[in-house]
């Protein structure tokens, strides 16, 4: 497929967007068991929702770039019975809204307790808040991947790794920046956060691993006998019916050689992944440079990643275009 | 239920283009239309087309044979490309099984195309909308022709009737008895998408002819030979005896 930058930036922004907002009610929840210390609620759960708003506009913003009438935009929440992109424009403005209140709610010291649970545990409405946010962020990390993975002749995407990958590599790249954002906020949660971050990170290199693994076996189920109908093993485009590009040249081929492919691959393989791990051992301590370098090589590995996750499927129309005269 | 579609005899086409014209022609100044061009007369030119013609070699040199093969959308039973859509601009019609996309909705996101496994679909540059074969809806219920005009442009342009255009439900269609009788097949039947425009394969147009054909083993009465004359005694019963 081709990589179109605006869906490339979509869905690492809101990734890492999501994975902050998770790794902030992760800590909220430490800390409301006392496993963890109280951190500054208005700096770093406040400002912190704000970051996560910010990525989450961006990635919204640069969807846009996407369509062809960006004005009509509201009318793909029409059909979220049968489409995964419909529940996505559903779930990610229901999850930004939920960002914005657990943040303000924070910033404005809303605690009253609305119940108490068994242990004694007041539940104030930023709980209630984070649960819910919690619930939609990985909702909107199944509606994102299951865009891809629900196209079934899209071998290299029809699989829960899709799924998986989404998940982890957004968590990886979210838990980072919450690092990152607690080295200047909330020093006390970097180690936490940082720990996490790395755990998560290792997670994603094994289901990203294993999607490269099995995608680099994956044996193409139509092959140009079923696509014209011919059953022979030899047969051969002349050509494609015409000598200009089309749509159907464009948009399913992604323009470049296997070398920048490779190439691709082993840069967002180091900068995803090692590098990361590196960096946020380093800045565990709460090297605030450490930590920001970690999220933005990781950010930038990202954005190979997601050019790479493109770019690697191969749609079965590329049969009917392989000639042109 | 109807489901209008195409039947393409793959034995037939000449791959002469004229169904490729005719469906540019008449589409671009049709209720589809424009089918807009960029830079028609440049050194890139690209358009939109809902129709193409592409050329096969099947085989290794000598022995090979050509096979021109049209395509266009092909009007699945089982679009895959409708529920993905997020406005419901693409949808498929009850009545006659045309899938069609209303551009008055379509958003242009292009996720239909990724999910079409044919290539069906294309995104026109100029109106930013996802556009494909209409099967000539605007032609085929227009009262205000002759009725040997209702039918898609591209059939009406086929100079060898490669293209035969009819009700694949209905058991005495002209199309679905060349489905029935002449091997019709889908294209990529794997993804069970059941597309409803079928092709008709190749056909060897050479007969062997064994001896036995040239004389029939089996001939009792000898009507393939002159019949001895009977003797003048004998009764005579032409055709029947030879006694």
């Amino acid at each position: 497929m081709h990589p179109a930058f605006s869906v490339i930036f979509l869905t690492t922004l809101i990734g890492a967007a999501q994975g902050l907002f998770l790794a902030l009610f992760t800590a909220q929840s430490y800390a409301a068991f006392k496993l963890l210390p109280q951190p500054d609620a208005h700096a770093f759960y406040g400002q912190g929702s704000l970051l996560a708003l910010v990525l989450l506009v961006a990635g919204l913003g640069a969807s846009f770039f996407h369509l062809g009438h960006p004005e009509r935009a509201w009318r793909s929440a029409a059909k979220w019975r049968t489409s995964w992109l419909s529940r996505e424009v559903i779930v990610l403005p229901a999850f930004m809204g939920v960002v914005f209140l657990y943040g303000l709610a924070h910033w404005l010291d809303w605690h009253p307790v609305l119940l108490t649970l068994p242990g004694g545990l007041p539940v104030d409405p930023t709980v209630i808040l984070g649960v819910a946010g919690t619930v939609l962020a990985f909702a909107l990390f199944l509606c994102t991947a299951m865009i891809y993975a629900c196209l079934k002749f899209l071998a290299e995407w029809h699989s829960p790794l899709t799924v998986a990958n989404y998940i982890l590599l957004g968590g990886a790249s979210g838990f980072t920046l919450a690092a990152a954002f607690a080295a200047h906020t909330a020093p006390e949660l970097v180690g936490f956060l940082a720990g996490w971050a790395a755990i998560i990170t290792v997670l994603a290199l094994i289901s990203r691993g294993a999607s490269l693994f099995r995608n680099a076996r994956l044996k193409p189920k139509s092959t140009l006998r079923t696509a014209i109908g011919v059953n022979h093993p030899k047969i051969v485009q002349k050509t494609q019916g015409f000598m200009g590009g089309s749509f159907n040249t464009r948009e399913f081929f992604h323009g470049k050689s296997v070398t920048v492919l490779r190439g691709v691959r082993w840069f967002f393989l180091l900068g995803v992944f090692p590098i990361p791990l590196l960096l946020l051992s380093a800045g565990m301590h709460g090297s605030a440079v450490f930590l920001g370098a970690a999220f933005l090589v990781q950010y930038l590995g990202l954005l190979a990643e997601r050019w790479f996750f493109f770019a690697q499927a191969n749609h079965p129309q590329n049969l009917y275009y392989q000639s042109i005269a | 239920m109807t489901q209008l579609a195409l039947v393409i005899d793959l034995n037939v086409c000449v791959g002469c283009q004229a169904c490729v014209t005719s469906c540019k022609e008449w589409n671009t100044s049709g209720s589809a239309g424009p089918m807009g061009d960029q830079n028609p007369y440049g050194a890139d030119p690209t358009g939109t087309f809902f129709n193409r013609v592409q050329t096969f070699e099947v085989g290794a040199f000598p022995n090979t044979e050509t096979v021109h093969f049209p395509k266009s959308c092909l009007h699945c039973e089982e679009p895959p490309c409708v529920p993905v859509c997020p406005t419901g601009a693409s949808y498929k019609r009850k009545e006659d099984g045309i899938v069609l996309v209303d551009y008055d909705k379509c958003i242009g996101c292009k996720y239909c195309s990724w999910a079409c496994p044919y290539g069906a679909r294309e995104l026109d540059e100029q109106q930013r909308v996802m556009k494909k074969c209409t099967l000539c809806v605007d032609r085929i219920y227009d009262m205000t022709m002759a009725e040997s005009d209702r039918k898609p442009s591209c059939v009406k342009a086929c100079p060898t009737s490669a293209r035969l255009f009819g009700d694949i439900h209905d058991p005495e269609s002209t199309v679905s008895v060349a489905i029935r009788e002449s091997g019709g097949y889908a294209l990529m039947p794997e993804w069970g998408t059941h597309p409803a425009n079928h092709y008709l394969p190749r056909r060897k147009m050479r007969i062997k002819i064994h001896e036995d054909e040239l004389e029939r083993a089996d001939n009792p009465l000898k009507v393939d030979r002159q019949l001895p004359r009977p003797a003048m005694d004998e009764p005579t019963l032409d055709d029947v005896t030879t006694w």
